[in-house]
């Protein structure tokens, strides 16, 4: 069965000048499958926000493969993948990163609504659905303004999930949130991964939880350290 | 169709709502734009239909007449010589056009042409009793020149008539020669004499016209003025008032006669009007530049503002081409709403020129109304503004590097 996802070498520069090439990423090589639940860790400035950036095809390789459901998206142009990102992938980043003018329910249904143009009442549906099932229902007419950190992140986890996508990219998802916010947002992934089998990449400090995922790839100056399963590094 | 750009439709919305000070005063300021405009062509329009009525109303679109005599030398200078020559102006006498009777039908016949009046024009003195003015003597067929001035509808007094031994008269000579409708005066040019009974008094919309003007039958004025069967012009109504220069022009190449449009004929006016008109396009241009950098300017804060939103639309699968349309739709509400703002305050500002400025009599001095057609142009310029203001800062918009605002 081909992988979910399948990076090959995978290099990246960022041009800071001509003379003055910075490369963060020195040839990365991972493969995800459907339904795991991986962690990222490593030092600050390691690389990992990077490589999840182009996981999530928001930025582009300088050199190296990258194959989505065995297809090859290093040669796309914006257009294509875009595309790409809306049939694959769902984000949640660190700072919620909500639209603060709209609320906790348009907030969730704006995947659907910027696919199509509008939001059929089944969609409506699954958003309010999607909402009960991590907590909020009766928060979803809020503005995020009105809602705590740990909702926010709530929200912005049903809106990632809400067309159930193959796999769900997070950065720091808990980094801004108390240590109790952080384990509810946290279970929560999981329980979403355990009903939908949607494979997650998480980017985290926090050891307490990446010894909680399946599987831990830590990334040290741009290269793969170890990657393993986590009761090895539990242990 | 409902859904027709919805996403793009909902975000500029929420977007321009979310700003709330920024799009209150640039709606406003687009508002203002379009009220100035609205009011000044409005304005202008209405003076100039009004200056031309005033003066089209009294006059032909176009006169032809025998060309003016002129001295043509003997004797042709050599090539090689220059001659210094010193001639005295021929005096200019009353001639008639050649064979106006062909030529009427001619004229008639040409799509462009609404009327054909044929006219003997000279001068001569009214007199009555001891009274005595100098008069411009016209002879017409009244039907005919009716046609050019509605000469009709300008009768202030009695009814108009031109029967043999008939005229009509101007308001102001009524009143030198204390004349009124019934009497008899008598006129006395170079050759003859002839008297007339008074049917109607007119008011030309001139009072120097109307000081002097009497009008009396072709035949009469033929033998008064000792051109008999004869015709010193022709008056020519037009179609379209706008055609008369080039019809002029062409007239004048076709045919032996002097042709003057009535644009020629009142140049000075004409010149005026132009640079009025070139004034207000100039208004309306500075304006509609103002207007645009506005909106542009607002939107290049808003895209800058935003860049975190944008970055999170493009992550969860905006296209490029929907940031695009976000904004240009930012900017045609922003210009759509402003100018029906501007419109409304356009039509308050005439409503306040028309009760609150009139003439000596109690009267508004013109109409000026805004023209349904004018208001819907208007905003619809200043729709298509906004639309181009946003162009810049929406490219700007969808070129925005998702990950690198994501980061923010
Ligand atoms: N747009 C950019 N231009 C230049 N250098 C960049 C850019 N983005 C990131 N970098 C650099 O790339 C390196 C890796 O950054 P990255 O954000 O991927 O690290 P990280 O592992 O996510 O760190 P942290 O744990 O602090 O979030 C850093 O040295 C950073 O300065
Ligand atoms: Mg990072």
């Amino acid at each position: 069965m081909t992988p979910l996802i399948e990076l090959a070498g995978i290099h990246k520069s960022y041009n800071l000048g001509l003379a003055n090439e910075a490369e963060v990423l020195h040839g990365v090589s991972l493969t995800i499958d459907r339904g795991e639940f991986v962690a990222l860790i490593g030092p600050s400035g390691s690389g990992k926000s990077t490589l999840l950036n182009i996981v999530g095809l928001l930025e582009r390789l300088t050199a190296g493969s990258y194959r989505i459901q065995g297809e090859e998206s290093s040669g796309l142009d914006d257009a294509g993948l875009t595309l790409r990102r809306r049939a694959v992938l769902g984000f949640v980043f660190q700072f919620h990163h909500l639209l603060p003018a709209f609320s906790a329910l348009e907030n969730v249904t704006l995947p659907a609504l910027m696919r199509e143009g509008r939001v059929t009442a089944a969609q409506d549906e699954r958003a309010r659905a999607m909402l009960a099932a991590v907590g909020l229902e009766n928060d979803m007419h809020k503005r995020p303004g009105e809602l705590s950190g740990g909702m926010q992140q709530r929200v912005a986890i049903a809106r990632a999930l809400v067309l159930e996508p193959p796999l769900v990219l997070a950065d720091e998802p808990t980094g801004n949130l108390d240590r109790a916010s952080s384990d509810e947002v946290f279970v929560l992934m999981r329980r979403m991964h355990a009903q939908l089998h949607t494979s997650f990449l998480i980017v985290t400090h926090d050891p307490r939880l990446a010894a909680r995922c399946d599987r831990v790839i830590e990334l040290v100056d741009g290269r793969i350290e170890s990657d393993q399963l986590a009761t090895v590094v539990t242990e | 169709m409902l859904n027709w750009l919805g996403f793009e439709r909902r975000v500029a919305v929420r977007f321009l709502r979310e700003g709330r000070m920024q799009t209150l005063l640039i709606i406003v300021g687009v508002a203002a734009g379009v009220a100035v405009v609205a009011y000044i062509s409005a304005l202008i329009t209405g003076l100039q239909r009004n200056t031309l009525e005033k003066t089209l109303g009294a006059q032909a679109h176009i006169t032809v007449s025998a060309r003016d005599d002129v001295v043509i030398p003997a004797l042709a200078a050599a090539a090689d010589t220059t001659a210094l020559v010193h001639t005295q102006p021929r005096v200019q006498r009353p001639r008639s056009i050649a064979n106006w009777q062909s030529l009427v039908p001619v004229l008639e016949a040409l799509p462009a042409v609404a009327a054909v009046s044929p006219m003997v024009s000279g001068a001569g003195l009214a007199q009555r009793g001891e009274a005595s003015r100098s008069v411009a003597l016209m002879g017409v067929d009244l039907d005919r020149y009716d046609r050019i001035v509605h000469l009709r509808s300008k009768v202030v007094q009695g009814e108009a008539r031109l029967g043999p031994g008939e005229g009509i008269i101007g308001r102001e000579l009524a009143d030198d020669l204390g004349v009124r409708v019934g009497d008899r005066i008598s006129l006395v040019t170079g050759s003859s004499t002839d008297s007339l009974r008074v049917t109607a008094l007119v008011d030309l919309g001139v009072r120097e016209l109307n000081r002097r003007t009497v009008i009396v039958p072709l035949r009469a004025a033929q033998s008064l003025v000792g051109l008999p069967g004869g015709a010193t012009g022709l008056d020519l109504a037009l179609v379209d008032v706008w055609a008369a220069q080039g019809l002029a022009a062409d007239l004048a190449q076709r045919f032996p006669y002097k042709v003057e449009s009535w644009q020629e004929a009142n140049s000075q006016l004409v010149s005026a009007l132009n640079a009025q008109s070139v004034s207000t396009a100039l208004i309306r241009g500075v304006v509609m530049v103002v207007v645009v950098l506005g909106i542009a300017s607002v939107l290049v804060v808003s895209v800058v503002q935003k860049q975190r939103e944008i970055g999170i639309l493009r992550a969860i699968g905006a296209t490029q081409g929907q940031m695009l349309r976000v904004f240009l739709i930012q900017g045609a509400i922003v210009g759509a709403l402003g100018s029906t703002l501007g419109v409304l305050l356009a039509v308050a500002l005439i409503k306040a020129f028309t009760t609150f400025v009139r003439g000596s009599d109690g009267l508004p001095l013109f109409a000026i109304t805004l023209a349904p057609s004018l208001a819907l142009t208007i905003a619809g310029v200043a729709t298509v503004c906004g639309v181009l203001a946003a162009v810049a800062p929406a490219r700007r918009a969808a070129a925005l590097d998702p990950a690198q605002a994501i980061r923010l």
